[in-house]
């Protein structure tokens, strides 16, 4: 590299710039600049400027940066695109191992301190933590570009639904049976895609999880449409959590002699919640360090190779689609009971799309990232609610950004080195 | 027997707009293996546009249907052309060399992006354009009657020229010479002089076009349209690139035709609740039983 090029271009800085905010200005034009009301349309120039002068001043401060020799310094350090696994000495101790059993221990208290509302809200990103941990099994270890997950989560909801009000089932017996379908579910859209690579599986899943939302729309008999369905609330050994019970019952607050609160269910369903995603996280990092978690990152790598030396892949995406599936049902359980109601309009690309950021931003396989993303997507855009509306925007942009500079994710995934073995090796 | 006839041409107008979208999916697929996901949002945004320049035009006073309808056609090419520049630049042109899992999240990403951008600026709410071409011919048959409305031949006939006018340029032109070559060996293409970065934009603006051709055409016909319409279509289109053998160019016109044939008749005779359940089965059964669909090449592991 010249050192003579260090100088900032001021001609061809301008030009850009002037360029970009032409094209901001043809681009935005049309749609931020005329708004239509009905067959005519207002115009609305000041917002129109505004964007294009951020665009213009952006791009010229963008150029000088990248001119700059810190902009060159910090090109050069961004450059490196695959970091791929950080892989710790095997003697490595974690400094900060006091930290799990901490906020486990602040986690079981949060219900017992916080409003409604924020419980509320923490059970909501409870429920993303699953469906991330889910996707990220299927996105993150393995590599396979599962579009249609919320297409699990809307058998899991609507499995509760279907369940209480065709069979009679509750939401304990449902637990695990929703799991278990989601389940062969995956393994259904499984075994179609083995064949198919990245875009292509994208593309499907995708399709898979539009199908399941437009059989749910549109099977009135069974699931009543758009007007949805009701949902039990889960009982704690056979106590509800209403004011007044049904025939035979006894509430929750008569047998311990509390006062009535509508608080009480979100707790319990929190608590619930709270074990089970304790549990998927359990169940997770041993299955990391297990053969079979091996074989789904090493798939992820390099297919081709994998299976020239005899890995069956198979079995090793049928694995991960199905595990990923059953945690994604697991999530939509606690959904449907957590509302109450389930209806088609809940299970959207979006939903996937959402799910998916946050595997993209807390670091596609590692754990840590994804329950971090998982309350940072959701919970955020709730606190903020003026923000709300641009919260789709933000994950837009959020997910090109972090592909541009970061792929792996926030949090790189790390795993404990294997020690080699000590010995007379002559 | 008639309401055969009627979905038949109904599909077949449905189908030529698929095979128009079909040829942006195919053609970016052709010269750097991607998805372009944000493809069925590039035509969401066309409608608005369409919607706006006959707003604008009709603001100006111009009342003749030609006029408006070129006007129209022209606008709308023109900025969905840029925009299809723009998204490339802006979300796939960094990602150059990077893995196809990022690409792909990336175009996701431009989706939401799109969607959410067009839904914040002008509102969430059903958007429409007036009637600018009524009438009908109509033919009859035994008890019944087929016709065929002056818009859908107009669609017919505007989609005709444009594909007409996209195989002359990708077949005889200088330019899709290079496009071609791009296509069979980027690396090899840019060693003798070509400059791939252009061609692989100008490939992503030619998509915008016929995205654009596609917006112009249906938004006229059916008047209404929302943020959302272009992820249906979009996956509709990309069933039919697939269908015809993704990465050619005949194969995305005839595998729209094939695809609006078919879901006309299923819509028609079985269910039109279900027709978009019948796309999304097709394109699965299509990539299971023949992945390089009909007209397409099989696709090479390499390693």
């Amino acid at each position: 590299m010249s050192q003579a090029a260090t100088g900032i271009e001021l001609k061809k800085t301008v030009i850009d710039s002037v360029l970009a905010g032409l094209l901001a200005l043809i681009v935005f034009g049309p749609i931020v600049g005329l708004v239509l009301d009905g067959f005519d349309f207002n115009a609305e120039p000041k917002r129109l400027f505004m964007i294009v002068a951020v665009v213009m001043a952006g791009r010229f401060a963008a150029s000088c940066f990248f001119q700059s020799t810190k902009g060159k310094d910090f090109l050069y350090k961004h450059s490196s695109k695959d970091e791929g696994v950080h892989v710790l000495s095997p003697d490595h101790k974690s400094k900060l191992k006091w930290i799990i059993p901490l906020t486990i221990v602040i986690a079981f208290l949060v219900p017992f301190i916080a409003s409604k509302y924020i419980l509320t809200v923490v059970i909501l990103g409870l429920i993303y933590v699953l469906l991330g941990l889910g996707l990220n099994i299927v996105v993150g270890l393995a590599g396979l570009l599962d579009l249609g997950f919320v297409g699990f989560y809307a058998i899991g909801a609507y499995g509760l639904a279907l369940g209480y009000e065709h069979l009679g089932l509750g939401f304990w017996s449902m637990l695990p049976i929703a799991a278990i379908v989601a389940a062969i579910f995956g393994a259904i859209l499984g075994f179609p895609v083995l064949r198919m690579h990245g875009d292509y599986l994208a593309i499907v899943t995708l399709g898979f999880g539009e199908i399941i939302r437009l059989v749910l729309t549109n099977w009135t008999e069974l699931t009543h449409g758009p007007n949805g369905m009701n949902a039990p609330l889960p009982t704690f050994f056979g106590m509800e959590f209403k004011r007044r019970a049904s025939e035979g019952h006894v509430p929750f607050h008569e047998f311990f002699g509390l006062s009535y609160s509508s608080a009480y269910k979100y707790i319990f369903i929190y608590l619930i919640l709270l074990l089970v995603v304790l549990g998927v996280l359990y169940v997770k990092k041993r299955l990391t360090q297990m053969p079979i978690g091996r074989a789904w990152e090493a798939l992820r790598e390099d297919e081709i190779a994998c299976r020239s030396l005899g890995l069956n892949h198979v079995l090793v995406k049928l694995s991960a689609f199905m595990i990923g599936a059953s945690t994604g049902g697991l999530a939509g359980v606690f959904f449907a009971t957590y509302q109450g109601f389930v209806n088609p309009s809940s299970f959207t690309f979006f939903e996937s799309a959402l799910i998916l950021a946050i595997v993209v931003l807390g670091g596609m396989g590692s754990t840590l990232g994804v329950v971090i993303a998982a309350f940072v997507l959701t919970v955020a855009p709730e606190m903020l609610r003026e923000f709300a509306d641009y919260r789709v925007l933000a994950f837009g942009i959020l997910m090109v950004l972090m592909m541009i500079w970061k792929p792996r994710g926030l949090v790189r995934m790390t795993r404990i080195g294997v020690a080699s073995r000590e010995g007379n090796v002559k | 027997m008639d309401i055969i006839l009627q979905q038949l041409v109904n599909g077949l107008s449905l189908g030529s707009v698929y095979g128009l979208i079909a040829i942006g999916y195919t053609m970016v697929y052709g010269i750097i293996g991607m998805i372009n996901f944000a493809h069925g949002d590039v035509y969401m945004v066309s409608a608005y546009i369409t919607a706006v320049a006959i707003a604008l035009l009709s603001f100006f006073g111009i009342e003749s249907f030609p006029v408006i309808i070129f006007g129209t056609l022209i606008f709308t090419i023109f900025v969905t052309g840029v925009y299809g520049w723009v998204i490339e630049r802006v979300a796939y042109r960094p990602l150059r060399g990077s893995s196809r899992l990022s690409i792909l999240i990336s175009a996701i990403g431009m989706s939401l992006i799109l969607q959410n951008y067009v839904q914040l600026s002008q509102g969430a709410k059903q958007q429409g354009v007036p009637t600018l071409l009524s009438g009908a011919i109509r033919f009859d048959i035994g008890d019944g009657f087929v016709q065929i409305t002056y818009m859908k031949l107009f669609i017919l006939v505007a989609s005709f020229v444009g594909m007409a006018v996209l195989t002359y340029i990708i077949q005889k032109t200088k330019l899709g010479r290079m496009c071609r070559a791009t296509q069979q060996d980027p690396k090899m293409a840019s060693i003798l002089g070509i400059d791939t970065d252009k061609i692989i934009s100008t490939v992503f603006v030619i998509g915008a076009t016929m995205a654009a051709l596609a917006g112009v055409l249906v938004t006229l016909d059916y008047g209404g349209f929302d943020f959302y319409v272009g992820f249906i279509i979009g996956i509709k289109a990309f069933t039919a690139a697939v269908l015809g053998g993704i990465g050619s160019l005949p194969g995305a016109m005839l595998g729209g035709i094939i695809l609006g044939l078919s879901e006309a008749l299923f819509a028609g005779l079985i269910s039109s609740d279900y027709k978009d359940v019948f796309s999304f089965s097709l394109l699965v059964v299509i990539l299971i039983f023949r992945p390089s669909g009909l007209l397409g090449k099989p696709e090479v592991e390499k390693v």
